[in-house]
């Protein structure tokens, strides 16, 4: 896997195809919407799905973990699929993040599933501030004057007109200024095309999507993602 | 000779009619109580017999109770049978009522069917689950004295028919009750015996007249490859127009557009001929079959949506453009023709290229020889066992024990081990998964005395709302844009999967006209009417039927014997001749491989003939091989007959490459990360009530609260490999779109006799295959290469310096895709 560079002013993100990105200066690890126990909540719901998505994204981040060495991991918000998520880890996977939190400080910054605090080591914030940037769980549409902005809660995905077929696939959004947003990285989570006005609005003048590909990063910017055929 | 009670006999004698001896069978038969399957043949009083021991019994002894329930696989058909019935029972005034349930039956009329139930229900195989997951079930199926599956060749071997298997084990549960299988074509009359009832007595009516089966080709020159028979369209034309009514069936339904639009260009006199699919608009639908049956077409061209349903009376000849697949596929659609017993049907082959030649020969040696097609009925699936097991729940309580006897009485699930019974009980009431997570969130509890029952009215509920066995691909509205932009009319549905090969600008023929794809917005595809241009993207893949087994050996020995070929063309002569010449025809035995250097690449053409989807997998393994060996494979092509891979490197040592191990890790590693399974294990996910089935107008809805099944599979694959759901996904996929059976009939029958020719250029059976590469789908695993080629096309193009001319797209585009690294 060969994560990709990207530059916010002097500061260097590495943008990972498993969807984290890594600030090499500080050693910070982040990850947006890992929705945890989204298998027991739709469980409560009559739907059985199979209860290993929190295990699955547990493994997966314990791996970035281990090839990151991180100091710190941020946690982008909608880290459970609700407020009593954290109540419904089983064991393991509570060892598992007590595990993490030894190797690393988390910062669970609170989503709109999980807003409310919990007790799992590491520190549970609103938002967390550091260097030029801020780390939040949803942009907000008017940014500080200085703020670069990286967040989560939209599940970003981008398709893309290739000559045979469309293809679509989880991203990383930017405009390579003053916003980065993450793609979701639990296990079960969908996504939100990046042209949906939700997202889409957020940049005003344009954006750049990095789509998951399971050895590396394919990158376009939105205007060529719709008028790819007239450019083949 | 059974005697007819008086009334009938009279009835019978007004009509002019004799009872028949296999009618007569069927009435012994009901005398004894036993279970029947009749084998007859369209025209010769099938229905009549499998009612007639129904409506004498009712006749003798009027009853306010459920006597005679009728399952089809067909709607339309029970409709149909309904209407039919009604005649005798009009005419003699017998107290019969008759009734169809469906689910299009207006609830009001349900719920009093619930009250007061008719002698004689007409239904199909879901909504009789439905019935049966009703609590009062036990009562309302009391006093049933038979059941009458028609078609039952269409359903034995489906979900469907394990669906149903299962059902009328619980009616036998539930009541004396009789079986009567009905069918025109039965390849394999054991399994079906089997699967109307262990002690089942088949009766075999006598045949009507042998079909007239005859091939005709286009003036043109016979084309070396392609699948639409589009050349043949005026030759076609002039049939139609020889005869009072023609079915024109082809094999796919892009096909079907195409050929339509091209028999309209031709099409001087504006003979009334329709268009009838499974996407086109229900309404449309309908109103082709009544005008059909009001005789006011000539010609209808159509896909299977035809294949089984109402008769016509009135179709004078059938015709096949394109490959028949199978010889009972093709009986089935010749019996369309002409449903009078004694004159035969008529019925003309086209076939659209060469092989297609050797393939429409085939199909008629197997016509004449009656040799019918088809696999053997395979085991019932394990999806289906838990959407039943459900609804016995629901019905009221059950004992583990009771139902698992229940269960191995129908003859798809004889012989399920109890571990998967179980497994399958304990999926439905919790998961089961290895961790126990779900004990509270359980959909079934079993009580101190161990009887199981649904946890809360929800869970019936849900039951309901997810019931049958067949999953629609998911569909995307096509909406057809004005002039002046604006909201755009509706046109029909097409698969989203099929959405997704589209690239703006192409264009696609969908309902008789050429559309031009705009976008996809939203849950709508958007098009414009683009006149004058030919589409660009023709295939929807898919629903191709493989070619079957029976008809892959018959066109070997056909090949192999040049005194069978007096019968073809003089091109196709020539070719198989100069084949001869050049390198080796294919034998009824072993296996030809030709290896050849083409273009700086080496080539290595398979001649397997076991279908496309069998084909495809080997194509898969094979070249997983060969990059092991160090051939450097490039890509691979398949047709139903051939297999065709490229590679850098001269392959050698054959023999190795088709070893039967191929089928252990290779298999296991490429399955891991399959596309196919994917798509299988959401039907199987569905059936199984892990999510919902997509419901009608719920789509904005269903995105937020399902979880994607490609998602689902990926963690329970790799946490669960064993779980139930995963088992039932492979035992799936070993049949259907993988087809490993017939890998390992290949293996098996090349192990020691392959025959290996090293040739210096393509021999002439190789140009069909080689044609193909570059008109195939892509398949799922090559989307990392079509991302980066995309990338790298784009960043050429909008490169702000200087024009890269380093940049290669590889040699032929295409094959880039399946490059490997």
């Amino acid at each position: 896997m060969t994560a990709a560079p990207i530059h916010f002013r002097n500061e260097r993100l590495m943008l990972d195809p498993s969807g984290a990105a890594f600030w090499p200066a500080k050693r910070v690890l982040i990850v947006a919407d890992l929705h945890f126990e989204k298998s027991t909540a739709f469980a409560a719901q009559g739907a059985l799905l199979p209860p290993y998505d929190t295990r699955a994204a547990l493994e997966r981040l314990t791996r970035l973990v281990r090839l990151y060495r991180p100091a710190k991991l941020i946690a982008l918000g909608d880290s459970f699929h609700d407020g009593k998520g954290p109540a419904r880890l089983a064991k393991d996977d509570r060892a598992r993040i007590e595990a993490m939190a030894r190797e690393a400080q988390i910062i669970w910054v609170a989503g709109n599933h999980d807003a409310t605090p919990h007790d799992l080591p590491g520190q549970c914030v609103a938002e967390h501030r550091e260097g030029p940037f801020v780390f939040r769980h949803q942009a907000e549409p008017r940014l500080g004057l200085r703020d670069i902005e990286i967040s989560g809660h939209f599940h970003p995905k981008a398709s893309i007109e290739s000559r045979a077929k469309r293809i679509s696939r989880p991203c990383f959004v930017s405009d390579g200024a003053s916003r980065l947003i993450l793609p979701a990285f639990g296990s079960f989570t969908g996504g939100l095309d990046v042209r949906d006005p939700a997202i889409a609005k957020l940049f005003p003048r344009g954006l750049r999507v990095f789509l998951l590909g399971q050895e590396q990063l394919y990158s376009f910017a939105l205007e060529q993602l719709g008028r790819l055929a007239e450019v083949a | 000779m059974a005697r007819l009670p008086e009334i009938f006999e009279r009835w019978f004698d007004a009509k002019n009619w004799r009872l028949r001896a296999h009618q007569a069978e069927m009435l012994h038969a009901a005398e004894a109580g036993e279970d029947a399957l009749l084998v007859a043949p369209t025209g010769a009083g099938k229905t009549l017999a499998g009612f007639l021991p129904s409506l004498i019994a009712l006749a003798a002894q009027p009853s306010g109770k459920l006597h005679t329930l009728y399952v089809s696989p067909l709607k339309a058909l029970g409709t149909d049978i309904a209407r039919n019935l009604q005649t005798p029972v009009a005419e003699m005034g017998l107290p019969i009522t008759i009734e169809t349930r469906s689910g299009d039956t207006p609830s009001n009329r349900r719920a009093r069917q619930k009250e007061i139930p008719p002698n004689i229900l007409l239904t199909t195989p879901e909504s009789l689950l439905l019935l049966l997951s009703q609590e009062n079930s036990a009562d309302y199926f009391s006093a049933l004295a038979c059941v009458v599956v028609d078609e039952i060749h269409a359903l034995a071997g489906t979900k469907r028919g394990d669906q149903l298997a299962l059902c009328v084990s619980r009616l036998r549960a539930l009541s004396q009750t009789r079986v009567v299988g009905l069918s025109a074509t039965v390849a394999h009359p054991e399994a079906m015996r089997r699967f109307v009832g262990p002690r089942t007595r088949l009766v075999l009516a006598e045949d009507g007249a042998p079909p007239e089966v005859k091939m005709a080709l286009p003036e043109t020159e016979i084309p070396w490859s392609g699948h639409m028979g589009l050349k043949a369209a005026q030759m076609v034309l002039a049939q139609v127009e020889k005869a009072g009514m023609s079915i024109v069936f082809v094999n796919t339904r892009a096909q079907a557009e195409l050929l339509f639009a091209e028999i309209w260009k031709h099409n001087e006199k504006n003979l009334p001929i329709a268009i009838h699919h499974g996407s086109l608009d229900i309404a449309q639908r309908r109103k082709v079959e009544a005008t059909m049956a009001e005789g006011r077409l000539r010609a209808v061209i159509a896909t299977s949506s035809l294949d089984l349903g109402i008769d016509w009376g009135g179709v004078d000849q059938v015709l096949q453009i394109g490959a028949p697949k199978g010889v009972s596929r093709l009986l089935q659609r010749l019996g369309r023709a002409n449903h009078r017993l004694n004159e035969p049907s008529r019925a003309i082959l086209v076939p659209a290229n060469r092989f297609e030649v050797l393939e429409c020969e085939a199909a008629m040696q197997g016509v004449r020889e009656k040799a019918l097609d088809g696999d053997p009925p395979r085991p019932g699936g394990l999806d289906v066992l838990a959407q039943h097991i459900l609804g016995m729940a629901c019905t009221g309580r059950f004992l583990p024990d009771d139902l698992y006897r229940e269960v191995i009485s129908a003859a798809p699930y004889a012989d399920l081990p109890r571990q998967d019974f179980d497994d399958v009980l304990r999926f439905v009431e919790d998961g089961g998964y290895a961790l126990a997570a779900y004990e509270r969130y359980r959909k079934l509890f079993r009580d101190a005395e161990g009887y199981v029952y649904p946890a809360n009215a929800k869970v019936t509920q849900q039951f309901r709302m997810n019931i049958g066995t067949i999953v629609e691909a998911p569909m995307i509205k096509i909406r057809l844009l004005g002039r002046r932009g604006g909201f755009g009319m509706g046109l029909g549905e097409i698969e989203e999967y099929f959405v997704n090969q589209l690239v703006p600008g192409d264009s696609f023929i969908f309902s008789g006209r050429l559309l031009k794809f705009i976008r996809l917005r939203e849950t709508f595809v958007e098009v414009v009417e683009a006149p004058g241009k030919e589409p660009k993207v023709p295939a929807y893949a898919g629903a191709r039927m493989p070619l079957t087994t029976n008809l892959a050996s018959r066109v070997r020995a056909i090949l192999h014997d040049p005194v069978c070929w007096g019968a073809f063309p003089a091109e196709v002569q020539e070719w198989l001749a100069l084949q001869k010449r050049r390198s080796r025809l294919p034998g009824p035995e072993g296996l030809l491989v030709e290896t050849f250097p083409r273009n700086g690449r080496w080539f290595m053409v398979v001649y397997a003939f076991e279908g496309r989807n069998a084909h495809q997998t080997l194509g898969l393994l094979l070249t997983k091989r060969m990059e092991r060996a160090g051939f450097a494979p490039i890509g691979f092509v398949a047709t139903d007959y051939v297999l065709a891979t490229w590679s850098a490197y001269r392959p050698e040592k054959i023999d190795q490459l088709f070893q039967e191990d191929m089928l252990g890790d290779d298999l296991e590693e490429w399955m891991e990360t399959s596309s196919l399974l994917r798509r299988s294990f959401r039907q199987v996910a569905v059936i199984a009530g892990l999510i919902p089935r997509q419901l009608p107008g719920a789509e904005k809805n269903r995105r937020q609260v399902t979880v994607n099944s490609d998602l689902i599979y990926d963690v329970l694959r790799k946490h669960q490999p064993d779980h139930i759901l995963i088992r039932a996904t492979r035992a799936d996929a070993a049949h259907g779109l993988i087809d490993l059976s017939r890998i390992a009939a290949l293996l098996a029958r090349a192990k020691g006799r392959i025959t290996h020719m090293e040739l210096s250029r393509v021999s002439p059976l190789a140009v069909p295959v080689l044609l193909e590469i570059g008109r195939e789908q892509v398949a799922g695993e090559a989307e990392d290469a079509l991302l980066a080629e995309t990338e790298a096309l784009i960043a050429e193009a909008t490169a702000e310096n200087e024009f890269r001319h380093n940049f290669s797209h590889g040699p032929k585009g295409q094959n880039m895709l399946f490059q490997r690294s």
